[in-house]
Formats: structure tokens, sequence, C-alpha cells
């Protein structure tokens, strides 16, 4: 069962069209899996529509024609424009499945993530991650494949670090995730992920991770690896 | 349904479509929603463009701090509004709602656009308009609906048939479609049209 979800102030940042698209998209797919979760985001959106749109009266005014000379668009100009086209949105076909390959293992990707483009497979023992090129500045998004018996040494991080299990599962101090389980982290976590079977993750971080036990502050490069 | 209605507390406490009782006409917007799918209706279409577009210009202009921008996002969504009406379906949600999903991915890819210079137009992947939401549930029956609409599809009289095949399942444009058939763009765009129609009105007898 899904046990970790967005904060609440997360999905209306969601609703509200506010988060980066990375995060964005991970909500998403996390609401694609936790029907609770996607409920409160159908409540909110209907809330935050109704509320956008009914707005008090004297606003309205703007409607009349006097008034609307006084606008800066003429909105009979635009509606004469847009009513001249003829062209109609076609039903989305079927939509068409993309997969990617880890370790010869096949996941088929959450439709959210079907247009965006991905970078090569890097791989470094049972790590390998596919860059998502969002192109978002300090936040870098990748898919992350674990392979069977993998872990990612004890680590902190320095901003925050959101992890969405796609496939799989795996473990931590705090206890066993699953498919669906949206886990965001910040500097004040450490932890360190393991998985039995393999598992692939969608990840999004702001800084790169800092490993911060002995002999692992070597692997500080399989930080910026990850990141 | 009501047009009528005293003025709501400004504390909201339902919030299923059914009970919504502030002033906003919700059945007069999925009328006019309506008239544009079938009948491409410009009376109905100025309706829903008086009502909304005052708003999200307002709203626009405050998200983006532009005037330019706003304007841009008012007609965008607008125009959205007009391709899209036949994609509507008031069961999901209410038009306001719909309308709002719409504002609200036009503004996100316009600010994508901006900030990161990805037109990669994302927001319909992230959001799915509310006709397919509920994508568990939703995304089975889809398969349902497909396999129902192509059965649909072939009651249609030949010559629809043909367009609507190429254009919905083929991807073609309307002008690809036109010289493929060797017929005037003009007749492509009225079969679509009225296939569309049809479709509308047996699926909608279907789903009953």
């Amino acid at each position: 069962m899904i046990k970790h979800h967005p904060t609440f102030s997360m999905l209306q940042n969601f609703v509200d069209g506010d988060l980066p698209a990375s995060l964005a998209a991970g909500v998403a797919m996390h609401a694609g899996m936790c029907p609770m979760c996607q409920q409160k985001i159908i409540q909110l959106t209907e809330q935050v529509a109704e509320a956008n749109f009914e707005e008090s009266s004297d606003l309205d005014l703007f409607t009349n024609d006097a008034d609307m000379k006084t606008a800066e668009l003429d909105f009979d100009d635009i509606i004469g424009e847009i009513t001249a086209s003829d062209d109609v949105e076609p039903m989305k076909a079927a939509s068409i499945e993309r997969s990617v390959s880890f370790k010869g293992t096949q996941y088929v990707l959450p439709n959210v993530l079907r247009n965006m483009s991905l970078g090569k497979t890097a791989q470094i023992g049972k790590l390998s991650r596919a860059r998502i090129l969002l192109d978002e500045g300090e936040i870098h998004t990748n898919l992350l494949h674990i392979g069977a018996g993998g872990s990612i040494p004890e680590h902190t991080h320095k901003g925050f670090e959101l992890t969405l299990l796609l496939a799989g599962t795996f473990a931590d101090e705090q206890g066993e995730y699953v498919q669906g389980d949206f886990i965001m982290l910040d500097k004040r976590h450490q932890h360190q992920p393991a998985t039995e079977l393999g598992c692939l993750c969608y990840t999004v971080a702001n800084d790169a991770l800092h490993f911060t036990q002995g002999i692992n502050k070597l692997l500080n490069p399989i930080g910026s690896f990850i990141y | 349904m009501q047009s009528v209605h005293s003025e709501l507390p400004s504390h909201q406490t339902a919030v299923t479509s059914s009970s919504m009782t502030n002033k906003i006409d919700h059945s007069q917007l999925c009328q006019w929603l309506k008239s544009i799918a079938v009948d491409r209706d410009k009376q109905a279409f100025t309706g829903v463009f008086k009502f909304f577009a005052p708003k999200i210009q307002r709203i626009a202009q405050s998200k983006l701090n532009n005037e330019a921008l706003a304007a841009e996002v008012l007609q965008d969504t607008m125009s959205n509004v007009w391709r899209k009406a036949h994609l509507f379906d008031d069961s999901k949600g209410a038009a306001t709602t719909w309308v709002y999903t719409i504002m609200r991915n036009v503004t996100f890819d316009l600010l994508r656009k901006m900030k990161a210079n990805k037109e990669d137009n994302l927001s319909d992947d992230i959001w799915p308009l509310a006709e397919a939401l509920n994508t568990e549930d939703d995304s089975f029956s889809d398969h349902i609906q497909s396999r129902n609409l192509l059965g649909v599809i072939e009651t249609l009289p030949e010559n629809q048939q043909q367009v609507v095949k190429g254009f919905y399942f083929m991807e073609m444009s309307q002008e690809q479609l036109a010289v493929h058939l060797n017929l005037p763009l003009g007749t492509i765009k009225s079969r679509l049209r009225l296939a569309l129609g049809k479709l509308k009105l047996k699926l909608g007898e279907h789903h009953d």
C-alpha cells in the first residue's frame, strides 16, 4: 500500500500550476497510482476553478459593451478570429506506450513522461540512470534504476530529493517502499535505500547527493552521478 | 436547474458540481459548450467567451504580470475551448473546471517556454483534460470506449468513415486527407463535422 504522499500544499501548488514541470510530473504520476490523492486533486481543481470564475459582479461589468472599449483587448475581434477557424481537436487515438529498458528489463513509462526527452543511459555498478531533459537549471530529473541487490550508500541532501517509485520496491531505515510511494526528502534526512529485486525510480533533486559515511565519502562522484 | 441563487457565504463546504449553488450558471455553460461541439455555434461561443474572458484576462495578468502574455493566455485558452468543446464531458465535471484546466495548462506551457526555453507543451500530459483525469478507471474505460468508438464509426456512411478514420486513427491532417482522397478541403471538413455530430449523438445514446 502506498504510504507516502505529496503534502497538501504541494497538491495545491500542483493544481495552481505553480510547480516546476519535474515536480508536477511527479505529483501527476503519483496521483495516477493513488486514488486518494487523485480524488483530492479533482476536488481541489473544482474548488480553485469555482473560486477563480465566480468573482464578484463588479468585475464582470467588464463584459458590458460600454466598458469593453476601455479594456485593452477588443473581445469581438478575438471571438471573430477564433471562430473563423474550422479546426477541431482530434480525439486522442489510443495512447502509444513508451517503454525504456534497464539491464534487460523493460518498463512501460507512465503517460506523463511519454513526450519528455531522455538522455543516454549511464551506469555505475548496479545503478543506471537516464536523465530526463527538462532544462530546469539546478533541478535535475532522472530515471534511476537500481539492479537487484543494489543500494545507494547512506547519504544526505543539501537540497530536496524526490523519489517516486515507479516499479519494484526498496527499503531504507524508515521501512519498505512500494510502487507509487512519493518520497520527498530534504537535508534533514539521511537514508540508504536498498532493493532486493531491483526497482525503477523517478527522481528530482536540486543538488548533488552527499555521502556521509567513512569510505563512502570516496563515492561522492556517485552523488553527482545520481543528481 | 435554477440559475438564481442567493449569495454564497465565503466559506464553501461542498465542492461536488451538483451542490454548487453560487451564481455561476453551470447548466447554461454546459449547454453552450455542447452547441459549440455539435453545431459550431458562434453565438454560444460568444456567450462562453463573455463569461470567461474578463476573468481569464485578470487571472493571467496577475499571474504573469504582463499584458501581452495575458492576452496570449486568453487567446490560446479560448481557441482551445473552440477546438476542444467536443471533448468536454459534463458528467466528468463542471464547465468551469474544464476551462480552468485549459487556462492553467496554457499558462504553464507559456511560462515554461519563457523560463526553460522549451516548447515541449507538457501540460496536457501532466494534467490531462477532465475527460481523462481518472487514470486507473479511465484508462480501462478508455479502452472500452475506443472499442465502442470503432463500432460506432463503422455505422457511419462510408465516405464519412474514411475521413474519420484517416483523421483520428492515422492522424492525417485535413489537408493531407483532401489530397489523399482527391476531394476539396471543404468537403473533408464538412464530412468530418457531420460525422462528429453523429458520433457524439450515438456515443451519448450508448452511455445513457
